[in-house]
């Protein structure tokens, strides 16, 4: 099994990130041909038509979304949402850094499509590398007439932005996201209404992801319909997927959506080392529930599979873990994860994600009952769908599926556990202040 | 039973003998003319000044090492905000250091896959060589760089995946101020499906019963 590169197709070159490398592999040619040989319709539908899903977790429509932001002479505008956060993600790091252009050009095709005229690219803090080689092909492109004043000979405008951010998971949801962007704090905002009526200074906004609009100048240059020739009907295209945790080849990989699982985990990112089984995995960074080695191997890695399986393909994120993981312990580490980003707007999630983590920490110590369990589960169910954005959902829906699939482990982990000295006795004790407070 | 003098801020909200702080006039502050250029250059970038307050406050932090209060006076006076919107911004983000911190920072991801891959063990690696040294050390949520676990960001740089005694050479370097690490930076690795990517044992799990122990 290979992987098919249409994104990260020449990324080897590390010319690829400079306006001459990118244009010498045949780079802004769908540009040209969007600005001057299309109608922004034509363009719009040409998007809708792709059935391009979106790269950043929901798989929504693009070209759906990109069609619901009203007409008219008010300001619009376009964010690429590149805060790539969640955890066994780091894709859209690779696309920026291995091919910016790419991105670049994505953005001025579904900016002509949207009718915005102001963009920006939220790229997370932690990413300095990569927003340094934003900001240098974002001058390059400025200087070369493809962003500015009067694009490509046209009357278009386009201005573009590379806004740092400053480490918060919850600014990757796009409502947060739009916060952060007009300075605030990042608290997600009550939907509707929709960033596409009205979202960043009120006025209609396009949000994608970086993978998403990555893809807009292949179809955009080669149509609609042979980007469908990839992929399967209801998932076109292809995929970058992150592989990680133990497999003896992490890293990202391009392949058409729907290939079986088993070959993105065993074949291309080697697999666990020898010796060593997969126990579960998530599909769909930490976000997903996870499935067992047998649920989940042998099916095929598209959007609606990992769905009628339970679980989300998400950002396209597989974390392995292997028979000599203790899931106790990875849905601990999970949850905490969760209870430091939450914002701390709704207390479903806000207390939610706290007491999931005194549970887990109490069941690890061996200080729970199996009762706790049940609890851990309900307090799952009560955050689900009970909170503005869906970082508390992000966190209940792993947890509770490890506490389904894994009760047994679970049990035997209280069963085993427990406190052997008074040091660690007195640990329990002072866990609230010492492991639970706002961190790093 | 004799009556307590009531704090008048428990029933109105106010402290009688503080005044809330508005915009700090420019020529109180003693901004920097630097600064005061970036902040006004990054300003002009946004339709809405107030978009530039987490770049702004990325300049105070890069001028004075953290986001020190004056530094916050500073960019609210050229802002045209009060420091006290500035503060309730900086003190949101993990990256924005609200307390002194060292000159260079070290932070170590604790996340699910460098969690596998021994990450807490090499938190504690980076803590013991920086010990005594002007290195902030700091354990951190995904850094979205789960290819390399575990992995560490050095000054805003990515390196992975590093063994214990990676740590200490590092720590060595950063203080001698010489070129850390260069063949475990992120920048110099292939693609994972490329001729040139290695495939590599992966380590053995961290011990259960000592992985839960703090690490933050």
């Amino acid at each position: 099994m290979s992987e098919t590169r249409m994104l990260l197709a020449n990324a080897e070159d590390p010319e690829l990130r400079t306006l001459e490398g990118y244009r010498r592999h045949g780079g802004y040619a769908s540009m040209e041909k969007a600005y001057g040989e299309m109608e922004p319709d034509e363009v719009l539908s040409e998007l809708e038509n792709s059935g391009l899903r979106g790269r950043g977790g929901a798989g929504f429509s693009m070209g759906k979304k990109a069609s619901f932001l009203p007409r008219g002479d008010m300001d619009k505008y376009l964010c690429c949402n590149a805060d790539e956060s969640e955890p066994g993600a780091f894709k859209d790091r690779e696309l920026m850094q291995r091919n910016p252009h790419q991105l670049i050009e994505g953005i001025a095709i579904a900016a002509l499509a949207a009718d915005a005229g102001r963009a920006f690219i939220f790229i997370r803090g932690e990413y300095a590398t990569q927003a340094d080689i934003l900001d240098a092909a974002v001058a390059e492109a400025y200087e070369a007439g493809y962003l500015g004043d009067g694009i490509l000979g046209t009357h278009r405008r386009l201005e573009l932005v590379v806004h740092r951010g400053a480490g918060a998971y919850i600014c990757g949801e796009e409502t947060a996201l739009l916060d952060a962007l007009e300075g605030k704090r990042g608290n997600p905002r009550l939907k509707p209404p929709f960033p596409a009526v009205q979202g960043l200074y009120g006025g209609p906004t396009l949000i994608n992801n970086v993978e998403t609009l990555s893809n807009v100048p292949h179809i955009v240059g080669k149509g609609a319909e042979w980007f469908r020739g990839f992929g399967t009907e209801q998932s076109p295209g292809t995929k970058v997927v992150s592989v990680s945790g133990c497999v003896t080849r992490p890293g990202n990989f391009e392949v058409e959506l729907g290939i079986p699982t088993r070959e993105l985990i065993c074949d291309l990112a080697g697999g666990p080392p020898a010796g060593r089984e997969v126990k579960a995995f998530y599909p769909g960074g930490s976000s997903a529930p996870v499935l067992t080695a047998e649920e989940g191997l042998d099916l095929p890695y598209s959007f609606e599979d990992m769905a009628a399986a339970g679980s989300m393909l998400g950002s396209g994120s597989i974390i392995v873990a292997d028979d000599t993981v203790s899931i106790p312990h990875m849905a601990l580490r999970t949850a905490r994860f969760y209870h430091h980003e939450s914002c701390g707007k709704c207390t479903p999630c806000r207390e939610g994600t706290n007491w999931t983590v005194k549970m887990l920490d109490r069941v690890v110590r061996g200080e729970a009952t199996p009762m706790d369990l049940d609890i851990v589960a309900s307090v799952q169910e009560n955050i689900i769908g009970h909170c503005l954005c869906v970082l508390g959902d992000s966190m209940a829906m792993p947890i509770g599926s490890m506490v389904r699939k894994f009760r047994e482990e679970f049990e035997e982990v209280i069963a085993a556990a427990g406190p052997d000295t008074e040091t660690e006795r007195l640990n329990v004790v002072r866990a609230p202040a010492e492991t639970l407070g706002a961190s790093t | 039973m004799s009556e307590l003098p009531l704090d008048p801020a428990l029933t109105t909200g106010r402290e009688a003998d503080r005044e809330a702080v508005g915009v700090p006039e420019l020529h109180e502050v003693g901004c920097p003319d630097e600064l005061r250029e970036e902040i006004e250059r990054l300003v002009g970038l946004y339709p809405d000044r107030h978009s530039a307050s987490i770049p702004a406050l990325w300049a105070v932090q890069e001028r004075y090492g953290w986001c020190a209060p004056e530094g916050i006076r500073q960019a609210a006076a050229v802002m045209r905000v009060t420091p006290a919107y500035l503060e309730g911004v900086a003190t949101f983000y993990d990256m924005l250091h609200t307390e002194p911190v060292g000159s260079h920072k070290v932070l170590v991801c604790t996340n699910i896959s460098c969690w596998m891959a021994g990450g807490d063990g090499l938190l504690d690696a980076f803590r013991a060589a920086a010990e005594g040294e002007d290195v902030y050390v700091s354990g951190f949520e995904c850094l979205g760089a789960c290819d390399i676990a575990p992995m560490a960001s050095i000054d805003g740089r990515y390196f992975g995946p590093l063994g214990d005694t990676d740590a200490a050479t590092a720590i060595e370097q950063i203080v001698a101020d010489h070129e850390v690490l260069p063949d475990k930076s992120l920048l110099r690795r292939p693609l994972a499906g490329d001729s040139g990517a290695e495939s590599r044992p992966h380590p053995a799990p961290p011990d259960a019963g000592a992985s839960e122990r703090d690490r933050r």
